[in-house]
């Protein structure tokens, strides 16, 4: 089990989560919900060690990760597609996943697993990253991810600014991951993605903490989503 | 042939070509191009560090001067033979950097730069104080007798230019296989996304550690070996115009190449020795060219022919 348990974060003065928890259980999605500054990328930048907490702590199944130096946190099995990919723009493709696979000593036998999952990647492997489409930036930064082969998997708006077919691609490695067992904290602001992909849902407000309720519950009552994401 | 065998091919014809005009050029080119390939194993050591890394010291004469001291002064004070004095100068780099690099990576961008710079002129002050054994401005002279290691004498000019060969041909290979050794991939992914390579899990500071480790201890052999083959020692290496060329002569043959440090300084070197013949403003020739070549090749001369020509050379 992935938990943050009454986190309080801050950037220089300005206190953005307070008291946060969330629970992220293994082999199931769970979607942070929230408006734009509500802190949800704070918070997956928290359980990455990217920023110290003011207090309370995160652990990773049983480990407190949050007392650990950022680059130790991967070691963990909790892999993270920040906002943006985020990728190393001027290596090939084949390169971003080297480093990928380099980062926990995994094999030739891993990169096959990845392309296999993202077929189109290796018809790109000799392209610079920065000159793949957006959608296969996100399909080459969650392959990166996958590298570590992670317990957890962290996605931070994956399907932002995506054709429809591939958010279908990064929606079926979602589950892929979650019939897995690997545990998905899925940040996303569509409704459409959330609702076909996540199991649970959690609202965050100001970075407070407050409902959390199954996708089948939220199916029947949408009014949360008016009142926490105001769709 | 694989890209792995076309850069090692590349590469090793390089060296051998170094080495059939060692009895083809004239006296005059033989000795300035023994020179060039010392100057560019300093560059190098630099390209480890800026190249490789995206690390930007404006130190690195310190480097330089430890190891050309290292070797100077136990030549002439203990009396030692060439080949330890050189060790003995490498080991001062190494040990300049493990310093300079535990303090100095606590800061980042500009203020690695201004660290860096403060070291650089610490050494550079260290010298003119201790002058009652370094000859502070003056320098000393290391006399062709302390020249003499196994039998070969360092100050004949083809054994210089072998020595030099040898030198650079040992930096060249090296800096060959450090990038395909995972902990130079490790370097690239930093430089390109030093939070990214943290979220992967590399401990970038062990790495960046490592790079000015690697830079410093080579950017040092080039010190000790210009002070053996041309036999002297001077305060001038480690002044802030040493820490400047190796950047320049990187920038100028493409940072992030293998190859760009020699052809950086081999450019300069003669850019500065022809127009020299022409002006005493020589200077500003040098400067106009490198405005021209920064305006129409930002990568250098290696960079734009791997980015327009040649994929894949490293």
């Amino acid at each position: 089990m992935l938990e943050l348990q009454n986190i309080d974060v801050s950037y220089g003065n300005a206190q953005v989560l307070r008291q946060f928890s969330l629970r992220v259980a293994p082999g199931e999605i769970t979607c942070l919900m929230g408006r734009n500054g509500a802190g949800k990328t704070t918070a997956m930048k928290a359980i990455m060690g990217l920023l110290p907490l003011g207090s309370g702590q995160i652990t990773v199944d049983g480990v407190v990760a949050s007392d650990l130096p950022a680059y130790k946190v991967p070691a963990l099995g909790v892999g993270y597609v920040p906002q943006g990919r985020r990728l190393f723009s001027e290596l090939t493709v084949a390169q971003n996943i080297e480093i990928g696979l380099m980062a926990r000593g995994h094999s030739d036998e891993m990169r096959d697993e990845v392309l296999e999952i993202f077929p189109r990647l290796r018809e790109r492997l000799n392209q610079q990253a920065q000159t793949l489409s957006g959608g296969e930036q996100q399909m080459l930064a969650t392959a990166r991810a996958l590298c570590l082969r992670p317990q957890y998997l962290l996605l931070d708006e994956p399907t932002e600014g995506l054709q429809p077919s591939m958010i279908a691609s990064i929606r079926k490695v979602a589950l892929q991951m979650k019939q897995q067992g690997v545990g998905v904290l899925l940040v996303e602001q569509r409704v459409d993605a959330v609702l076909s992909m996540a199991d649970t849902v959690a609202f965050i407000e100001n970075g407070e903490a407050k409902e959390v309720i199954s996708v089948n519950d939220l199916r029947a009552d949408k009014s949360l989503l008016t009142r926490y994401v105001g769709v | 042939m694989s890209d792995t065998g076309k850069s090692l091919g590349l590469h090793l014809g390089l060296l051998l070509l170094l080495l059939a005009l060692n009895w083809v050029l004239p006296a005059y080119h033989h000795g300035n191009l023994a020179r060039i390939m010392v100057l560019a194993i300093y560059a190098i050591g630099y390209n480890v560090l800026f190249g490789y890394t995206g690390l930007l010291s404006l130190g690195h004469a310190m480097f330089f001067a430890a190891g050309m001291y290292g070797m100077g002064l136990t030549i002439r004070h203990l009396g030692w033979s060439p080949g330890p004095a050189v060790i003995a100068g490498i080991l001062s780099g190494l040990g300049l950097s493990v310093v300079v690099g535990l303090l100095a990576l606590r800061t980042t961008g500009v203020a690695f730069m201004i660290v860096t710079l403060m070291f650089a002129q610490s050494v550079f002050l260290t010298i003119l104080y201790f002058t009652e054994y370094t000859r502070g401005d003056e320098g000393f002279v290391i006399q062709q007798a302390q020249r003499i290691w196994a039998g070969i004498d360092l100050s004949d000019a083809h054994n210089r230019y072998l020595a030099a060969l040898a030198g650079f041909a040992i930096c060249l290979m090296l800096t060959w296989f450090l990038i395909r050794h995972p902990f130079g991939k490790t370097l690239i992914a930093i430089r390109e996304n030093e939070e990214r390579a943290r979220m992967l899990g590399y401990n970038v500071y062990r790495h960046k550690l490592g790079a000015v480790i690697i830079s410093g201890t080579i950017s040092a052999l080039a010190g000790a070996l210009y002070g053996l083959l041309f036999g002297y020692a001077g305060a001038t290496f480690a002044t802030v115009q040493y820490s400047i060329f190796p950047l320049l002569w990187v920038l100028l043959g493409g940072a992030g190449t293998i190859l760009g440090p020699f052809v950086g300084t081999l450019f300069m070197f003669y850019l500065i020795d022809l127009s020299s013949e022409i002006t005493t403003a020589y200077m500003l020739v040098a400067g106009v060219a490198l405005v021209l070549l920064t305006l129409f090749a930002p990568q250098g001369f290696m960079g734009e022919l791997r980015t327009r020509l040649i994929r894949w050379l490293p």
